[in-house]
């Protein structure tokens, strides 16, 4: 096992490195430069601005100061719009909020999500199970940029319970981890649902209640577990996407997140910034799938790494 | 010999999109304390729902038992509340199923799906369970049982998971064990391993076995009487040398005729019986087998002929008299 994790923690870097060369190649195919404003700037001026960054140099060099910068020193950067600050710094200050976010959107997910496919299987063709899938439906199918705004018109504007926008208190919290959360529970209700169904068919739940257990052990013990293994594989990208920020979810509530920052820098055409997050994005996405790999040997003693 | 289940009307169904499945069409039988009853049938006649009935396992939706009784005990079975039947279940009626593959849980342990049943039912604790866990699987003939105990089920071979199926059948001591087809999935000499395995047990433990089969051969070698199934019915039941010597109904003729025989010469083909069985939903009147039947006539296409007594402790359901039918 400890030599598995090695092993896939290794193979980290040639993926990054194939992640690195997508996201240049791309950053630099789009046309248009940081520093083309709508007021054009006096050449000379675009020219010394270039020269500063080392964008006069040829793009194989580029690519090799940049991604070298990464893998030598962590260092994934400047930043074009702003000159006292780098890419890190935005790292720094922005990761950890959309981070704090994403964790607690997924704890939302995981939280309501399969407690409620888990319920709605139990209560198959029931008033509760298509309450539950109903509300599935509508968790999956409503945006959170109209999500978003009715929580804060109920919860802070008409109820006053919460505050409207905001992030550092609790309180500030709620409303957008369950609006980030709300959709991505939605998806493992109903996947947990249809896991649960299909596993209390199987032959050996049968054999379970033909020794006379009953319904909650053979539930919890002998379903539950096997139907938790496909769950699983999608807690990987669902976690990723969910702590390296949302711009939707992080505009609607004013909150200083990752998500927000990227799509500025987006259209600033902030490159740095821009590939440094897909690069976080990839290293996120990775090492997740790891712990998903790592939570399929603890759920199914049929996997084994070696 | 004392009676041990008395089977009376059972009858079950299944409501599905398509119609109304009769898959036990009131079937009566008994069994007496540690006797081996042999059901056999071809695939999809009812042999697996009328125990599964009987277990009260039978997938509800879209399955009911509509009616009958089941006397074990002094208790009716099909009356018995949720409770009543879970104490009954694994403790004093085992079952093991066709499948060993599928049927044993794959993220538990041996140990724990050994376990559980005595834990239940014998009130035991960890340790003594694991003890006696051991005692069953080394019962059971398993090599190195004690180590084996915390390897999962992928860890074993097709006929290794069946014995452990058997252990676990065992474990409480059962008064009676139903057996579902336990060798199908097997090749032959596991099958006969299996097979000697449980007539070793059962005289042990003096427990009454249903073993259920479609493979006449099996049989022989192994049951005090037969019910023979056709589309839900008992269509012949007798005892097992008199429904080999003879047989009373087409049917059972049929069967005997698809199996190979020592004593046939190597030009004697088989015969295996012709057709399909019925589709169970909305079957017509009269007798199941008769378009499939050479001495069928126009009563049989009328009337579903009733069980009726042909011989000492044999009963035969056919309008036709097929004695010393030929083979
Ligand atoms: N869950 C179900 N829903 C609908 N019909 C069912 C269901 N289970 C069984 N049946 C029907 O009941 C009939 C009897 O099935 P059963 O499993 O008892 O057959 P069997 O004699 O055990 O056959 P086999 O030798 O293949 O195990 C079949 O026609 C089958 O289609
Ligand atoms: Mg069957």
């Amino acid at each position: 096992m400890g030599r598995y994790i090695v092993r896939r923690l290794l193979w980290m870097i040639p993926m990054l490195f194939i992640v690195s060369v997508i996201t240049f190649a791309f950053a630099h195919a789009v046309p248009g430069g940081p520093f083309n404003r709508e007021k054009p700037l006096p050449a000379e001026i675009i020219a010394n601005l270039e020269k500063y960054y080392g964008l006069d140099q040829p793009v194989w060099k580029q690519y090799v100061d940049w991604f070298g910068g990464i893998v030598t020193r962590l260092d994934f950067g400047p930043v074009y719009s702003s000159r006292s600050r780098r890419v890190n710094d935005i790292f720094a200050d922005h990761l950890p909020v959309s981070a704090q976010l994403g964790i607690l959107a997924t704890l939302i997910a995981v939280g309501i999500g399969m407690p409620l496919g888990i319920l709605a299987a139990l209560k198959q063709n029931t008033f509760w199970d298509y309450l539950g899938m109903a509300g599935a439906i509508f968790g999956v199918s409503v945006p959170n940029i109209v999500l978003g705004p009715l929580m804060i018109l109920i919860f802070a504007l008409t109820l006053g319970w919460l505050p409207v926008a905001g992030w550092g208190t609790p309180a500030q919290m709620i409303m957008p981890a369950l609006a980030l959360g709300t959709g991505s529970a939605a998806v493992i209700a109903r996947l947990t649902r249809a896991s649960m169904l299909q596993v209390i068919r199987e032959d050996y739940i049968r054999t379970a209640r033909a020794k006379g257990l009953g319904e909650r052990i053979v539930m919890v013990r002998h379903a539950l577990k096997n139907a938790l293994i496909p769950v699983a594989t999608i807690l990987g990208p669902m976690f990723a996407a969910l702590i390296t920020g949302t711009f939707i979810v992080e505009l609607i509530f004013a909150i200083p997140g990752m998500g927000k920052y990227f799509i500025t820098s987006i259209t600033n055409r902030d490159y740095p910034v821009v590939m440094g997050a897909f690069m976080v994005w990839a290293v996120a996405l990775i090492l997740a799938n790891i712990a998903v790999d790592i939570t399929y040997a603890f759920l199914d003693p049929r996997i084994r790494f070696d | 010999m004392a009676t041990l289940l008395q089977v009376k009307g059972l009858k079950t169904q299944f409501f599905t999109q398509d119609g109304i499945v009769s898959a036990v069409n009131g079937i009566s039988y008994e069994l007496n304390e540690g006797e081996t009853l042999g059901i056999v049938g071809e695939s999809g006649c009812g042999k697996s729902v009328s125990v599964l009935s009987l277990m009260r396992l039978i997938p509800s939706p879209p399955g009911r038992i509509v009616g009958g009784e089941g006397w074990f005990q002094g208790r009716d079975l099909l009356k018995m509340d949720n409770e009543e039947i879970r104490s009954v279940r694994g403790n004093k009626i085992a079952m093991i199923f066709q499948d060993p593959m599928t049927s044993l849980n794959p993220v538990l342990t041996i140990n724990q799906q050994v376990s559980e049943a005595l834990e239940l039912h014998l009130g035991m604790d960890k340790k003594q369970s694991r003890k006696r866990s051991i005692e069953l699987l080394e019962l059971v003939q398993i090599p190195d049982a004690a180590d084996r105990m915390d390897d999962y089920p992928h860890q074993f071979s097709g006929g290794m998971r069946q014995r452990v199926m058997i252990a676990m059948g065992l474990s409480c001591n059962p008064q009676l064990l139903i057996a579902d087809e336990p060798t199908t999935a097997l090749d032959v000499t596991i099958q006969a391993q299996i097979i000697e395995l449980v007539k070793q047990l059962k005289d042990e433990i003096g427990m009454a076995v249903i073993w259920i089969t479609h493979d006449m051969g099996v049989i022989a070698g192994l049951a005090d009487r037969v019910n023979v199934m056709y589309a839900g019915y008992i269509i012949e039941s007798a005892d097992v040398k008199d429904l080999y010597a003879d047989p009373r109904h087409p049917y059972t003729l049929g069967l005997l005729g698809s199996l190979p025989r020592l004593d046939a010469g190597p030009k004697e083909k088989l015969t295996p019986i012709e057709g399909l069985p019925p589709d169970l939903i909305d079957m017509d009147p009269g007798c199941p087998f008769a378009p499939r039947c050479k001495y069928a006539f126009d009563r049989c296409l009328e009337e579903m002929p009733p069980l009726e007594t042909v011989a000492r402790r044999h009963i035969a359901a056919c309008w036709v008299d097929v004695t010393g039918g030929k083979r």
